[in-house]
């Protein structure tokens, strides 16, 4: 029994019967599989997370974040300013106590490099309903290349704990369809 | 040097007080049996607590019902942290170390002042860390991430705790050594042993693990550090709060094999498999920190690739061992104790009845289908970002957690009750249903978070109708049908946990006291402690039964894997 020792002495020699072994192996190569499956997406797929990231103090992550903001914002909304960046250029994103900093308009199938980063509290940002989660540590600015691939309002909410306003962390992004049809095209084949 | 010198306080083995146990034949130290009890009984005081803590919380996540205000919410999903995850839990496992080395043993505990001196420590850093969190203005959540800062005495009681803990860890060490030294036991240490001591190592790389993280940011909340940086944090802390659930799953796999042999006569299929199994845990499940770092800025792929994955899944394996080799030796012995025909007469004419059978088995099967599967798939490293911080994440360790952790020790507490309290249990009308209530009660609430989470709901949020943010933004339908149900099943739970409790209590204090002669309730399987081992080895069996479980689990397991890489591959891209 198992709460008995083993009833052979030498019970590591005892033979492994075949039921066992057999799934042992599957269990293993189904691991393996799954192992080689994750390395696998990096060349298949097209969701990975970038590893790219710096240090950076947060009042200096604020002043690009505003220095951006006053360069594209083409309107306001609720008192928080709308920015329009161009296709293909470096993008920026503020969490803090308690929103998402500014609101951006993107256009469909156009890839931006996005800056996060928070200047108080850990924050999760989380595009919604798209469903993309990922963590913002203030101290470190996270540089993802990403590619809107719908069109439509987009909310972000924050999913780290941050607060007692925590659950009125939310912000925006609108994606355009696409002006050119050259972009669409693009879309298509980097899917 | 011996053992007791190691100790420093340790018995005669003379003078030590055993009594024999009339069901089992095993020997029983009354110092071991006293501190079994008290541990248990603490335990089960801190599950009552978190439990109810659990309840508020749902109920406010409960849309249409949403029961307490933000401040409140917060501060009670804090302490519902702290109290189920890691006192109602430990205490279990301090019970369950003394029960497999001492008690399976036949030997006595040494230096049990050192063990009284361990659980006061654990009791007093638990009250503490309560008291602090009550107060208010540490409700930073049981992971307490900084740059959040809580009262300092909100990482001294859990400092507190971990030390009394580790105190635990060490008798349990000792008893070992002193059984082999006085030679109670002849060859190997039993299987649930060896499952209890691989929960010990564990757990002290996991204790170490906090005392490394806790430590300093206790002395940054007193003002004595400047500086936690949040990424390190993350890093070392999940060393504890993730290792530590590995040392809830050794403890509970040693639990499956227990009630298995104690009510079924059930012997390992083969001790080398199953002994490898538990050895890949203690090789491998230290590895899982990453698991909370695969969405967090700076990591490298390969190191997130390698370290999720423990090793090539080598840990996962091990787990994997087990859910076929516990049901495995169960149908064994069960076509020994004449349940042979067919596939299934084994698992149909398998005592339902008898509540630490039921609560086992229906752990085993859910911790497998809920809370293994979402674990891997959660743990894999480019799906993480579907589910990261989702509610998902909840659902997910809930299943682990409560189905798996939880239910498996109330099935052992049916058991520690009559041999160990010695009381019979009473009520047993009631105790018969009450794995099943909870159990489904807890299966529900983890399939629902899980639900609602691959709908976007994000964890540890007080409003997901957003009605005071500036920026609004509406979840699905069906994402509030998910928390609306997660409330419905979380009650029922609830209520499977209340009687619980009633149970427990019920039966330490007016349970009939047991005499030579009685027969339980709830009856061990006939042939008792040694004599079962006069068996001959189980391997000759046939296991249809098992080898159809297990197929169905992989399928499940397959299917549910590759839905969530095309969720995945629908997404916006990035890189």
């Amino acid at each position: 029994m198992a709460v008995t020792p083993p009833a052979q002495r030498i019970w590591w020699n005892e033979p492994i019967e075949r039921v066992e072994l057999t799934w042992v192996i599957i269990a293993f190569l189904w691991g393996l599989f799954m192992f080689g499956f994750m390395i696998a997406w990096h060349f298949i797929g097209g969701q990975n997370l970038s590893r790219e990231a710096y240090r950076i103090a947060p009042s200096k992550y604020e002043a690009k974040v505003e220095e951006f903001a006053k360069k594209h914002t083409v309107r306001e909304e609720k008192g928080v300013p709308v920015v329009k960046p161009p296709a293909g250029s470096d993008i920026y994103i503020l969490g803090r106590l308690w929103q998402w900093w500014p609101i951006l308009e993107l256009e469909k199938g156009q890839s931006y490099r996005v800056h996060i980063s928070s200047i108080d509290w850990q924050h999760g940002f989380s595009l919604q309903p798209t469903n993309i989660n990922i963590q913002v540590h203030p101290g470190y600015e996270h540089v993802i290349t990403l590619t809107p691939t719908e069109a439509g309002e987009f909310g972000i909410v924050c999913n780290e704990f941050c607060g007692i306003g925590h659950h009125t962390m939310t912000g925006k992004i609108y994606v355009t369809e696409p002006k050119r049809a050259e972009s669409g095209q693009r879309l298509a084949d980097g899917r | 040097m011996t053992a007791e010198t190691v100790v420093g306080v340790g018995r005669r083995a003379a003078a030590a007080d055993f009594r024999t146990c009339p069901y089992t034949g095993l020997k029983v130290d009354a110092a071991a049996q006293t501190l079994i009890k008290a541990n248990a009984v603490a335990a089960v005081v801190f599950l009552l607590i978190g439990g109810l803590m659990g309840l508020l919380v749902a109920l406010t996540r409960w849309p249409a019902v949403h029961l307490l205000p933000a401040d409140w919410f917060y501060l009670v999903l804090t302490g519902h942290g702290a109290n189920v995850l890691l006192f109602w839990i430990i205490f279990f496992e301090i019970a369950v170390l003394y029960f497999a080395s001492a008690v399976l043993l036949n030997c006595r505990l040494p230096a049990p002042k050192f063990a009284w001196l361990g659980f006061a420590l654990m009791v007093v850093g638990a009250i503490i860390t309560n008291v602090v969190v009550l107060q208010g203005e540490s409700s930073v959540m049981f992971t307490s991430y900084p740059p959040m800062m809580a009262k300092p005495n909100f990482y001294l009681g859990l400092i507190l705790f971990a030390v009394g803990a580790l105190i635990g860890c060490a008798i349990f060490f000792a008893t070992l050594a002193i059984a082999k030294q006085e030679r109670t036991y002849e060859g190997s240490i039993p299987l649930v042993t060896f499952g209890a001591l691989t929960a010990a190592i564990i757990a002290v790389f996991t204790i170490a693990s906090g005392a490394i993280i806790l430590i300093p940011t206790w002395l940054w909340s007193l003002g004595l550090i400047g500086e936690i940086d949040p990424l390190m944090y993350k890093v070392v802390w999940w060393a504890m709060g993730h290792s530590s659930q590995q040392i809830n799953v050794s403890a509970h796999v040693s639990i499956w094999y227990m009630v298995g042999a104690l009510l079924l006569g059930a012997k390992p299929l083969s001790e080398k498999v199953s002994r490898t199994a538990f050895f890949l845990y203690i090789l491998f499940l230290q590895l899982a920190s990453a698991h909370h770092l695969l969405a967090e800025p700076g990591l490298t792929a390969s190191w997130k690739i390698v370290n999720t994955s423990y090793m090539m899944y080598l840990a996962v394996l091990g787990s994997m061992i087990h859910g076929l080799t516990v049901p495995g030796s169960i149908e064994a012995a069960q076509r020994k104790n004449g349940y042979d025909k067919g596939v299934f007469e084994w698992l149909r004419k398998a005592p339902w009845g008898n509540p630490a059978f039921a609560g086992m088995f229906l752990s085993l099967v859910m911790f497998g289908f809920i809370g293994g599967i979402s674990g891997v798939v959660l743990g894999t490293e480019q799906l993480n970002v579907l589910m990261h911080n989702t509610i998902y994440v909840p659902g997910h360790f809930h299943g682990t957690v409560v189905t798996g952790t939880t239910l498996a020790f109330m099935a052992g507490t049916y058991l520690v009750l009559p041999l160990i309290f010695q009381r019979e249990i009473v009520w047993p009308k009631l105790a018969k249903i009450q794995p099943y209530l909870f159990g489904i009660g807890a299966a529900g609430i983890s399939l629902f978070m899980m639900g609602a989470g691959t709908l976007g709901v994000a964890r540890r949020h007080w409003d997901i109708t957003f009605s005071d943010a500036e920026l609004s933004f509406a979840h699905s339908a069906g994402a509030f049908l998910m928390m609306g149900l997660n409330g419905v099943f979380a009650i029922l739970a609830a209520l499977g946990g209340a009687i619980y409790v009633l149970v427990v209590v019920g039966t330490v204090l007016f349970g009939k006291k047991i005499t030579a002669g009685h027969k339980l309730t709830f009856p061990l399987h006939a042939g008792g402690g040694a004599a079962v081992s006069q068996y001959g080895s189980h391997a000759t069996t046939k296991l249809p039964g098992t080898i159809v479980l297990v197929a169905i689990f992989f399928v499940c397991f397959v299917l549910y894997y590759f839905i969530n890489w095309k969720y995945l591959s629908e997404l916006w891209l990035f890189r």
